[in-house]
């Protein structure tokens, strides 16, 4: 920070820190542009902006304000009550309500009542763990994979065909289903990594398209006979076998195997990345394309294998989905997982491990704002708001050191991520 | 012309690639031919010997073009197998692109014959119905070539709909006018382009996961102010006034054409008019020079004065005000309500539309007024009850998009600093 030069990559163990001491290192690094106080203070100022919206489309609220300058504690009041119960509820819905443990150690509540909360989380990151993976590993790669949600959608439509028109054993028919799954985002990713490789068409492009697509094949698919529900004349599918379902907790916890398989896949991917020849092939051609070709790797088979892994993640997130949770097809079934994911990962910094715990705080972020909606009745859409003004600001590190005043931090490589046109 | 040229078909892939016996032609010619094929022996039998009547109304009376359904299917099919014949064999080169429109032309008619057998097929219902529905495509992808022609690629069309659909919405409801409406719809564009604008200039992100994310911001903040404000008190915030349809007299009585373009919404005019007057504007002026230059060398522009940032700024920004306006149409003129997510991936047929058209105006429109006649044919089939499902129809303009830039239907290419932003060293 003074006059020093320069130091080495891994700056936190360079010989002038133990010089400064532990606390005022930390003090000074706590002010400066590094990911955690970024990311700490783009969540902040994503509340911020959250809280505004709350209040300006409160009209009761905003009916306040008219008289703000006679008398502005009523305003400021009503305000606060209305952020705070909005947050308290959003913290309640996705980690503990104080109220439930008590009633839980008291024995008038359920241990499950007090677990649900975390087990909602979990639930709603299982999927966004997968589709944030295969959007961080193409990334690494070089490929800006916006088709997650497609290929999560077909994750979900080949994992659900499976799902109920099989008659499998107990476990296999799972493993089975699965598979489908990862079969069905691996096929969505192929073609946007194989036309990448052949023709040159950029992934972005491509990918966009076949997001749609897929929604309107699973839109064709659900209205056919076989697949449609034969009780029911709207748009649903019939229910999966229950031999196909991802073992889940006791009732009314609906956090299921998935997550586990997720934890799994996450230390895989980190082990692909950063220990597996392909990881070194795909980083290189990541980093640097014309010097990986001269160095005598295939760019294009690396491309074609890269979208093709990615995809099949992404599958197997959207198979998640339909056999841990929602059981059976419908037009919504992979929701918004897929661009979802792709926020995810981006605010993971298109690291495995990141992109594991950015699922979870936007699984939290979606559990809590659901007990928002209910309690209080404000909109869950706040959800996709603030996880999208995260991503902006995690995505302008620039912007966030300016609001702040951050002095530039040593070791931080906060630069605005992949730059390049189509 | 010292046209910079993003337009042009030749490009340094095709200088690389040895003439090969299956060139483009001839795999062009290929495709026709098999479309024909299927056409004259899959619809041919499938269509019943009945006649086919196009009428040249909004509805079942008056004039029509009739021809028996199964011999039309064949007719057109044989028509494009010619076509495509004529193509591969390589000797009419110079006009390879108006066989390959007249093929794809000849299918679709064939197709039509096959649909409308024993049934009617309003024509003026259907092509105001195109126009209609092209209506937001061709903004949308005209805000897209303002924005990329100078180095910017615009993925958040989707959100400018969005937020121009919801301003007019609730303005337009408040206000209880129409205009008002139309220019809440700008402001909104606006919104998201100058967020775009500051995020991916000033701050050098990368342009297209700005877009993405923006796109689901702009999701976001509609939705919840629809589901707090819209949802509970829909008579007060979103009952917006419904944008008249002018007449022109005179023009307005050409038969086909008079109905559909000069019996319309003041939008669909606007449209046009912007269409030509970017396209000229791109060509012949300082300002269109000075952006296809900014668009694909920077450097170069910035060193003869031009002001890289500040050029594309203003054009991102002149841009969101397009695709705004464009959005006005969801609630102005398509549904007369703002509901959650209604734009429904419209402005990603947008960006296929600027991207099939090669990122040029009058590309746009051709691909625009294509995608949107697709749409009402897919409405069309699927209200006449035909065995074809309107899924399939409606994913025409991305598979359409695909096929072009993976360059089997001639080569796309983008401006060449589309997407980079520009860090003067």
């Amino acid at each position: 920070m003074t006059t020093d030069v320069e130091a080495p990559p891994p700056a936190k163990e360079s010989p002038k820190e133990k010089e400064e001491g532990f606390l005022t290192l930390f003090l000074k690094n706590l002010w400066s542009a590094n990911t955690v106080t970024v990311t700490v203070l783009s969540i902040f100022l994503a509340l911020v902006v959250g809280a505004v919206l709350i209040v300006v489309s409160d009209s009761e609220v905003l009916g306040k304000f008219a008289y703000f300058t006679s008398r502005p504690s009523d305003a400021l009041e009503a305000s606060w009550t209305l952020i705070s119960g909005a947050y308290a509820d959003l913290f309640k819905g996705a980690l503990f309500d104080p109220a439930s443990f008590q009633a839980w150690f008291n024995g008038s509540g359920t241990w499950q009542a007090a677990f649900n909360p975390i087990s909602e989380t979990l639930t709603y990151a299982t999927p966004l763990v997968f589709t944030g993976l295969a959007v961080a590993l193409a990334f690494r790669g070089g490929l800006f994979n916006i088709g997650g949600q497609g290929q999560a959608i077909m994750g979900c439509v080949l994992a659900g065909v499976a799902g109920f028109a099989f008659h499998l054993p107990v476990g296999l028919h799972l493993l089975v289903a699965l598979l489908f799954g990862v079969l069905g985002g691996a096929l969505w990713g192929f073609v946007p990594g194989f036309l990448k490789a052949r023709t040159g068409a950029h992934e972005v492009i491509t990918s966009i398209m076949l997001n749609y697509t897929a929604l309107l094949f699973l839109g064709w698919l659900i209205l056919q006979k076989g697949v449609q529900d034969p009780e029911r004349s709207d748009a649903i599918s019939k229910t999966i076998a229950t031999s196909a379902e991802l073992p889940a907790l006791p009732a009314p916890l609906r956090v299921h195997l998935g997550i586990v398989v997720a934890v799994l896949v996450t230390a895989g991917v980190a082990w692909i990345i950063n220990r597996s020849s392909f990881g070194f092939e795909l980083r290189a051609v990541g980093v640097n394309p014309p010097a990986a070709k001269t160095a005598g790797m295939s760019v294009a088979k690396t491309y074609t294998l890269l979208m093709v892994v990615a995809g099949g993640l992404a599958g197997l997130g959207g198979a998640t989905q339909v056999l841990g949770t929602a059981d059976k097809l419908t037009a919504q079934v992979a929701g918004n997982i897929g661009f979802d994911g792709l926020l995810v990962a981006l605010l993971g910094r298109n690291k495995p491990w990141g992109t594991l715990f950015a699922a979870i705080l936007y699984g939290g972020l979606r559990a809590g704002g659901n007990l928002m909606q209910v309690d209080i009745g404000i909109s869950l859409e706040l959800v996709t708001v603030l996880q999208a003004l995260i991503v902006i600001f995690i995505a302008a590190p620039a912007m966030v050191k300016a609001i702040f005043q951050l002095r530039a931090a040593r070791s931080a490589r906060l630069g605005a991520s992949m730059s390049k046109g189509w | 012309m010292t046209q910079v040229s993003t337009a042009t078909v030749e490009n340094l892939t095709g200088l690389a690639a040895p003439d090969r016996f299956w060139n483009r032609d001839r795999r062009l010619g290929a495709g026709v031919t098999v479309i024909g094929l299927v056409a004259a022996l899959i619809f041919g039998p499938l269509a019943e010997s009945k006649t086919a009547r196009f009428t040249l109304s909004t509805d079942a009376s008056g004039a029509a073009l009739s021809i028996n359904g199964q011999f039309g299917t064949i007719l057109f099919g044989l028509i494009a197998v010619a076509l495509g014949v004529v193509m591969l064999t390589g000797k009419a080169k110079r006009w390879q692109t108006l066989l390959l429109c007249l093929g794809i032309a000849a299918f679709v008619l064939s197709f039509l014959c096959w649909q409308v057998a024993g049934k009617f097929m309003p024509l003026i219902d259907t092509l105001s119905g195109s126009v209609e529905y092209a209506l937001p495509l061709v903004l949308g992808a005209l805000a897209g070539v303002l924005g990329e022609r100078s180095g910017v690629v615009n993925v958040a069309i989707e959100g400018q709909f969005l937020m121009g659909a919801f301003g007019a919405a609730l303005v337009g409801t408040l206000a209880t006018s129409v205009w008002a409406g139309l220019i809440s719809a700008m402001i909104g564009g606006l919104i998201i382009a100058a967020m775009l604008a500051v995020l991916a200039i000033k701050f050098l992100v990368d342009q297209v996961v700005v877009g993405t994310v923006l796109n689901l911001f702009a999701l976001g903040v509609t939705g919840f102010l629809y589901e707090r404000l819209m949802q509970p008190n829909a008579l007060k915030y979103n009952q917006p006034p419904q944008m008249p349809r002018w007449e022109i007299p005179g023009l307005a009585d050409i038969p086909v054409i008079g109905p559909v373009l000069f019996h319309t919404n003041v939008l669909v005019w606007i449209a046009l008019i912007l269409v030509f007057v970017i396209h000229f504007a791109l060509k012949g002026t300082r300002w269109g020079l000075r952006t296809r230059a900014v668009g694909e060398h920077p450097t170069a522009a910035d060193t003869v004065g031009v002001r890289v940032r500040g050029l594309r700024y203003v054009n991102v920004m002149v841009g969101g005000l397009i695709a705004g306006a464009g959005g006005a149409y969801f609630t102005l003129v398509s549904t007369g309500a703002f509901n959650k997510n209604m734009t429904a991936g419209a402005g990603f047929i947008a960006l296929a539309a600027l991207i099939f058209g090669r990122w040029t105006p009058f590309g746009a429109l051709g691909a625009a007024l294509f995608f949107g006649f697709a749409q009402k044919l897919a409405y069309f089939l699927s209200v006449a009850g035909s065995p074809v499902p309107n899924q399939f129809l409606n994913m025409l303009p991305y598979i359409a998009t695909i096929v072009a830039v993976a360059g089997l239907v001639g080569r796309v290419r983008a401006p060449a600093a589309d997407g980079i932003p520009y860090v003067k060293s």
